[in-house]
């Protein structure tokens, strides 16, 4: 446990370095986090009555969107990863005395953490600052807000597991540039990035709350912003952690079986 | 145009080549920018209206957006890429050849997947002509081809200032991200939607609100007809873009030997 700690350790400092870039990136977030609630503020001007969650929920909602970006976003693929399956260069990590699957999970999360600590701050600071309905509000109690640190977590590790099962199916796939692209779009329609879960269709909104893209953003920013009670929450974050224990499993057992028919060549 | 013509074809073979990638990349961009419309179908699927518009006359809308956007980041892509032009001092190299530098600049790349975008763009607006958005009058019909070629031109210029901030900066900014990728996202609805400071910033710091907002008002038979006319005005907004070009050009000072 301890080398993949310090491993972990490793990879949050590398990441840290970029402060430049994270500041780079923060101006556009601003932007994106008010045309949205901008937008929104048209819709709730005109229908009120019609909105499945209130329009300081849904600030709430938007603003936490924007700072915990890179923690959820499906598009932060660990490229050298895939690059190493797909080239072969895994054979080296095979020789470490280490799992290649727990190294896998703390390069992912450490590297997420890393890039969403830089950014996260500056947003939410700025954005608790704007008047309501429109900036960030803390949850009503502090039960809430525990139970938003505990599901953010659990999200962390659903997105990298759903990300380690992709890495493990490229070693059967010649290009897995195809089931990339279908997972972002995938986790922007169902994992409530294009409009939160509350507003999709009936029917779809159901099916989107079951598969595992539901169990990534929208269950931290809806338990933070109250659209997701108390009492909902156990059976909601229940799902969160089967999804972490699914994926990790049919992972796992791919990558057991895709490295013991590998045949790495070369001398 | 010929020697363009033939680049054009160049990079159109060379993305063929691997052609299971392009067509890849293709459904990647396609899947990203209807998604982008989802959202405004299923927000419309819950409240009707927005601002008086109906779901017909958004599809038009975006549709005008998508069609700008791709066809100038198809053609500008060599743009995008300046600053490694500028870094890696091919920059010097396109000076000694006898053809104009923005023409060689254009031509050192281009984005070919982006007709993928556009054909999405298309299919909307036949959609959306088919649903009944618009009462059709020639006059209208010219209007919209204005938007979407002006909006192309304005875009256009957008990445042009990208590319000159780079004389400067040799970095692209991210922050340009707003008037480059931002409007793909947001030209979903008619900017007026987006409250009076948008608009005006839009109507006149970066004029999309003139290939958007304002025509597609005499589109819809909610102002008058001079409103048709204003993406023409929007072209003014490459002078200054020209102008940063030139005076980029002036600053340029070779980084090797």
């Amino acid at each position: 446990m301890k080398k993949y700690w310090s491993f972990f350790k490793m990879r949050l400092m590398a990441g840290l370095q970029y402060r430049a870039a994270a500041m780079a990136g923060m101006s556009t977030q601003f932007v994106w986090g008010a045309m949205e609630i901008l937008l929104y503020r048209a819709f709730w001007a005109e229908h009120p009555g019609q909105f499945p969650m209130g329009m300081e929920a849904l600030s709430s909602y938007i603003w936490l969107q924007q700072a915990f970006l890179t923690l959820f976003a499906m598009w932060n693929w660990e490229h050298d990863i895939l690059r190493s399956v797909k080239e072969g260069t895994v054979a080296y990590e095979l020789l470490r005395p280490t799992d290649i699957y727990s190294m896998w999970m703390a390069r992912s999360v450490a590297n997420r953490l890393a890039r969403a600590s830089l950014r996260m701050v500056p947003v939410l600071v700025v954005a608790s600052f704007i008047p309501a309905p429109y900036g960030l509000r803390l949850p009503a109690s502090p039960a809430a807000f525990a139970l938003f640190l505990l599901a953010s977590v659990l999200m962390v590790l659903v997105v990298c597991s759903y990300h380690l099962l992709v890495y493990a199916l490229t070693f059967y796939l010649t290009d897995p540039n195809g089931l990339m692209v279908l997972s972002v779009a995938a986790a922007d329609l169902l994992g409530g990035a294009i409009v939160p879960l509350p507003f999709l269709p009936d029917g779809l909104r159901q099916f989107a709350q079951l598969t595992p893209f539901g169990s990534m953003q929208n269950v931290p920013l809806r338990i933070f912003s109250g659209s997701i009670s108390l009492a909902q929450a156990p059976s909601v974050m229940g799902l969160q952690v089967f999804w972490i224990i699914t994926l990790l499993s049919a992972g796992y057992l791919l990558t057991k079986k895709g490295l013991r028919r590998a045949v790495i060549l070369g001398g | 145009m010929k020697l363009y013509l033939k680049f054009l074809s160049i990079h159109l073979r060379s993305a063929m080549t691997y052609r299971s990638s392009f067509f890849l990349s293709c459904l990647g961009q396609v899947l990203i920018t209807t998604n982008v419309f989802l959202s405004v179908v299923f927000l419309m699927d819950r409240f009707q209206s927005i601002g008086g518009y109906t779901l017909p006359q958004l599809s038009l809308c975006y549709a005008v957006i998508l069609a700008g956007t791709s066809l100038a980041e198809c053609f500008a892509r060599g743009l995008d890429a300046f600053g490694r032009i500028l870094s890696q001092a091919q920059f010097d190299r396109i000076m000694l050849r006898p053809r104009p530098l923005l023409f060689q600049v254009l031509c050192q790349d281009m984005k070919p997947t982006m007709f993928a975008r556009v054909l999405q763009a298309a299919v909307m607006l036949i959609w959306a002509l088919g649903a009944g958005a618009v009462r059709w009058t020639p006059a209208k019909a010219l209007t919209l081809a204005l938007m979407i070629l002006c909006g192309a031109g304005v875009f256009f210029g957008v990445f042009l200032i990208n590319a000159c901030v780079t004389f400067f900066t040799l970095e692209h900014i991210e922050a340009l991200n707003i008037f480059m990728d931002g409007p793909r996202e947001y030209g979903k609805y008619p900017f007026g939607v987006y409250g009076k400071p948008v608009l005006l910033i839009l109507t006149f710091l970066v004029p999309l609100a003139l290939v958007q907002h304002w025509p597609l008002q005499f589109l819809f038979d909610r102002g008058p007809a001079w409103y048709g006319l204003l993406p023409l005005a929007a072209l003014l907004f490459l002078i200054p873009c020209g102008l940063l070009w030139r005076l980029g050009v002036r600053h340029y000072r070779s980084t090797g030997s």
